[in-house]
């Protein structure tokens, strides 16, 4: 399991300094900072543009191979370079991931165990009602973007407020300003995080579902049965934890729609997290924050997958037998 | 999954009529609506539904049911030219390597795997404030980073077919590969390939929308599905026409597709596991 986990991360590591370098190089090609300084009024002198813009690394007439080697080397040192107005990426980047954390976190564990459980729960019980209303509901809901969906629930949300006359839902920051206990911020995550739990509930109930319905007559499942286990015990311990194997390469893959969900998240419900800074950045032309926030969000997907890697192997002992 | 294709067929048909209503809304309906997407009443601003203009107003005043129609056109036909595109440029990748193998395959799949790591809305985010080209661009930019998926299945399929004996009996007679592969080896992928691309059409369409919400996809004065959201959010609570109506035609696109995709794939391919 470790050697197998080592050469996972070998692997890994060369994917993730080809695609954040990847990252930076289109980032620094496609945006434009020099756009932002030239539309200050008075507009400044070229040569202090042009100075500026060096002093930070983002000239666009230095060579992209000089500008690419001067932030590489600052990567390996763990320093991401200064944003547009000279200050430090690191610490803003550090900050705003856990804001953005926050937020996303809650929501991707509790959709992610619900909708397995939903899925389970619709498969075993296949054609009748619970199952039917649980494909239809994940099947509508997979069809509701989910800006969409945080919007609707705002909407409901406000609704709810006018009807009963107090403040019950509140969303538009982390906590109230001045008041910034516990209780409090839980009642600032509950619509982000319904919100985020509902979209990826949709998506992990579906290829749950699918994956139960495989094993369901599955004859080790049969065996369970026979040596005298209840249905309900033969499902959970012998065919749950068969249906979980494929479940967990796809941890990896909706990982990404979750960096996503994020982002939009943040813009609906007033972070500011990584989403925002990412969209404010590129509209800046802020090469250095961009090629910052994308290695993050590299890193994270990478790291899904070494998750996934890893729950593979607990499910799995054949994983486990083969390294 | 045992095969049903009677729960299938019953998809491809819901879906089907969906999609036929929601064109023949949105070809029709400006024809029949009194105002165009473009004109501005500037003796109504803000107004609910009535009888001049159907679903009110915006509030630069101008018909949010020409506009909304007009939104739906542009995402629509995004949408399914950003599948084609995007499955396309899957079938063309995924059967070279396969079919090639060797280095050929090596070298795609690598390439394949380093744009899986990459978010690749977070990509299209960066290099969209550049596209100045409009709608073209904006396709061709989706569809450039949504076939890594589809192309990794392609090329399993094409491994296995490779080996079968009438694709080894013409690469022994001597065709050429290019046309073993179009002649042999494409219309088995055929329904994997239309399910895929009828399931991007859905995909598609929801990162456009997603994109224009965040203001880096189609721009003013140009409308899509995303731009009205983005626009009729704010005052959702108080008037909730101009959202509500382009949400649910947003919500009744991607459902009416991914029912036929769906279904499709249930019709095509009775030994899938129905996922």
């Amino acid at each position: 399991m470790a050697a197998l986990l080592l050469r996972r991360l070998a692997r890994h590591l060369v994917l993730a300094v080809l695609a954040t370098s990847l990252a930076y190089l289109l980032a620094a090609v496609a945006l434009d900072p020099r756009a932002g300084y030239e539309g200050r009024a008075p507009r400044p002198p070229e040569a202090v543009i042009d100075a500026r813009l060096s002093a930070l690394n983002l000239n666009d007439r230095t060579p992209l191979a000089d500008r690419y080697r001067t932030w590489a080397a600052g990567v390996l040192r763990g320093d991401f370079g200064r944003t547009w107005d000279g200050d430090p990426v690191n610490a803003e980047l550090w900050r705003r991931l856990g804001v953005s954390l926050r937020l996303v976190l809650p929501g991707a564990v509790l959709g992610c165990v619900l909708g397995v459980l939903l899925g389970a729960h619709a498969a075993a019980r296949r054609g009748r009602t619970a199952d039917r209303l649980i494909t239809l509901g994940s099947c509508v809901l997979l069809a509701v973007p989910v800006f969409v969906l945080a919007m609707l629930l705002q909407i409901a949300a406000t609704k709810a407020n006018q009807i009963m006359g107090v403040r019950v839902f509140v969303w538009v920051g982390e906590s109230t300003p001045g008041a910034s206990s516990w209780p409090d911020r839980a009642r600032h995550l509950v619509l982000p995080t319904a919100a985020i739990a509902l979209a990826q509930l949709a998506v992990y109930c579906r290829y749950q579902r699918g994956m139960m319905l495989d094993v369901l007559h599955a004859d080790f499942v049969r065996t369970a049965r026979a040596k005298g286990l209840r249905r309900r015990s033969a499902l959970l311990r012998h065919g749950l934890r068969t249906a979980l194997i494929p479940m967990t390469t796809y941890i990896a893959y909706a990982s990404g729609f979750l960096i996503l969900g994020g982002v939009f998240a943040e813009k609906i419900f007033g972070r500011h997290g990584l989403g925002e800074w990412l969209v404010d950045s590129i509209t800046r032309g802020d090469v250095n924050a961009v090629a910052a926030i994308e290695c993050v969000a590299v890193c994270g997907v990478l790291l899904a997958g070494l998750v996934s890697d890893v729950l593979h192997g607990v499910l799995d002992p054949r994983v486990r037998g083969a390294a | 999954m045992i095969a049903r294709p009677g729960a299938g067929n019953r998809r491809v048909v819901a879906g089907l009529a969906l999609l036929a209503l929601l064109f023949s809304l949105v070809s029709f309906g400006p024809l029949v609506s009194p105002w165009g997407w473009d004109d501005t009443d500037f003796a109504a601003f803000r107004q609910g539904p009535s009888a001049t203009h159907w679903l009110g107003t915006t509030q630069s005043g101008r018909d949010v049911f020409a506009l909304t129609l007009r939104g739906a056109r542009k995402s629509l036909l995004i949408g399914v030219f950003v599948a084609v595109i995007s499955t396309g440029l899957a079938a063309v990748v995924g059967t070279a390597a396969g079919y090639a193998g060797g280095r050929v395959d090596r070298i795609l799949m690598r390439g394949v795997d380093l744009l899986l790591v990459l978010p690749p809305l977070l990509i299209v985010v960066v290099l969209a404030p550049r596209i100045s080209g409009g709608v073209p661009v904006l396709v061709a930019l989706l569809a450039a980073f949504m076939w890594m998926v589809t192309a990794r299945m392609v090329r399993a399929m094409t491994v296995s077919l490779r080996e079968r004996e009438y694709v080894l009996a013409a690469r022994f007679l001597g065709v050429s590969a290019p046309r073993v592969i179009v002649r042999h080896v494409l219309p088995q992928l055929a329904s994997l390939l239309a399910v895929d691309a009828s399931l991007n059409v859905s995909v598609a369409i929801i990162a456009e929308s997603g994109l224009s919400y965040l203001g880096l996809g189609v721009r003013p004065p140009d409308v899509s599905l995303g731009t009205l959201i983005a626009d009729g959010h704010g005052a959702a609570a108080v008037r909730p026409w101009p959202f509500g109506f382009a949400a649910g035609l947003l919500v009744l696109i991607v459902l009416a597709v991914n029912l036929l995709g769906d279904g499709l794939r249930d019709v095509l391919d009775p030994t899938g596991d129905g996922r």
